[in-house]
């Protein structure tokens, strides 16, 4: 029983640190999303059924740009492919949950939950010491640490719901001349810019730019699935003439 | 109503992605291009939103200083990539803009 309660309060004390960080963004989503002119409930109640920050900010983006339904739709969850990762790296120590648990735990799978929940999965047991290395291999998830993810998760849900109420209050008052809808775009820069860093990548995002501006006059909006379609085929046979590359070299010595 | 709709079905589809191995696939292993192209979709999709906002006026490219928002942006990507900064980013790209704004404004 305590070790629940230990694991459950470790998990939200780990994930105090990246709530400073989620802060100012649950705060531009509320008041982007009212300055989009999004009605303050349908915008609260996004942050309840859809619970992911980047997927809200660009649903927001892509509403004021007068996007059609089909295609936001489909990029938002273009998006959130990314959770796949996440749950697939995560499912071999959940297997033995019960399936009500498995569920509860999908829907508070972010990002930030999962970098704090992974990790602690890959320590090793600290209430079993005693074991033996080998015997804790065999038997993952000796812990109850699905309470250290369910304290995360249920932390960052707190936060991200309470954050995004606030934005949406104060956004009721903030005049358009202020153009605080700019903070979507520049929140995209500052997440893309810093992830760049193999020339792979770099291509990928550049591409998928361009491609988006000169596509703009594609019907439907599809100038911009095109765009990351195009981005990630050309981040993809990059990286796979590179890897090549090295590999011919390794053959020459 | 379409809101509505449109928030349900970005819900509903997240959830079943992020219940996909959890709770379904248990632990099969993901195939291996599709492990690489993922990686690659948030990397292509925001530029694929940011460039247009920054660049675009209307349909038509807008490189003048007509349009504070390239400068801004522009400005704010370099900021990122040097401090790999959040709301420094965001702060200076705001500042920027309402500046060149007000200064648009005088002339």
């Amino acid at each position: 029983m305590t070790s629940k309660r230990s694991e459950f309060f470790s998990g939200i004390k780990d994930i105090l640190p990246i709530l400073l960080g989620v802060v100012p963004f649950a705060l531009i989503y509320g008041v982007a999303a009212r300055s989009a002119g999004i009605p303050a409930i349908a915008a609260q109640a996004m942050s309840f059924i859809v619970f992911a920050g980047s997927a809200q900010f660009v649903t927001v983006q892509l509403i004021s740009a007068g996007t059609p339904v089909a295609i936001i739709i489909l990029t938002a969850c273009l998006l959130n492919l990314r959770h796949a990762l996440y749950s697939a790296s995560l499912a071999p120590y959940l297997k033995r949950l019960p399936l009500r648990l498995q569920m509860l735990l999908a829907y508070l799978l972010t990002d930030e939950a999962y970098a704090v929940t992974i990790t602690h999965y890959r320590q090793p047991d600290v209430g079993a010491r005693f074991i033996a290395p080998e015997a804790q291999i065999i038997a993952p998830g000796h812990a109850p640490k699905h309470w250290y993810f369910f304290g995360a998760g249920l932390m960052l849900w707190s936060i991200w719901q309470l954050g995004t109420a606030i934005g949406i209050l104060l956004g009721a008052n903030v005049p358009a001349s202020w153009s605080l809808d700019f903070t979507l775009p520049l929140t995209f820069i500052a997440l893309v810019v810093p992830a760049l860093k193999t020339r792979a990548e770099w291509a990928a995002a550049g591409t998928a730019g361009v491609v988006a501006v000169l596509a703009v006059g594609l019907p439907l909006n599809l100038g911009l699935i095109v765009a990351t379609l195009t981005g990630m085929a050309a981040g993809l046979l990059l990286e796979s003439l590179e890897t090549k590359r090295w590999a011919v070299k390794d053959g020459e010595d | 109503m379409t809101l509505w709709l449109m928030f349900l079905c970005i819900g509903v589809i997240t959830y079943a992605i992020r219940l996909s191995f959890i709770g379904l696939l248990g632990t099969k292993e993901m195939p291996a291009f599709l492990l690489k192209a993922l990686r690659f979709v948030p990397i292509a999709v925001l530029p694929a939103i940011i460039l247009p906002q920054l660049f675009l006026r209307g349909n038509t490219l807008d490189f003048s200083l007509a349009n504070p928002r390239w400068i801004a942006g522009i400005l704010a990507a370099i900021v990122a990539w040097r401090t790999r900064n959040v709301l420094l980013t965001i702060v200076v790209g705001m500042a920027v803009l309402w500046g060149l704004q007000v200064l648009l404004a005088r002339i």
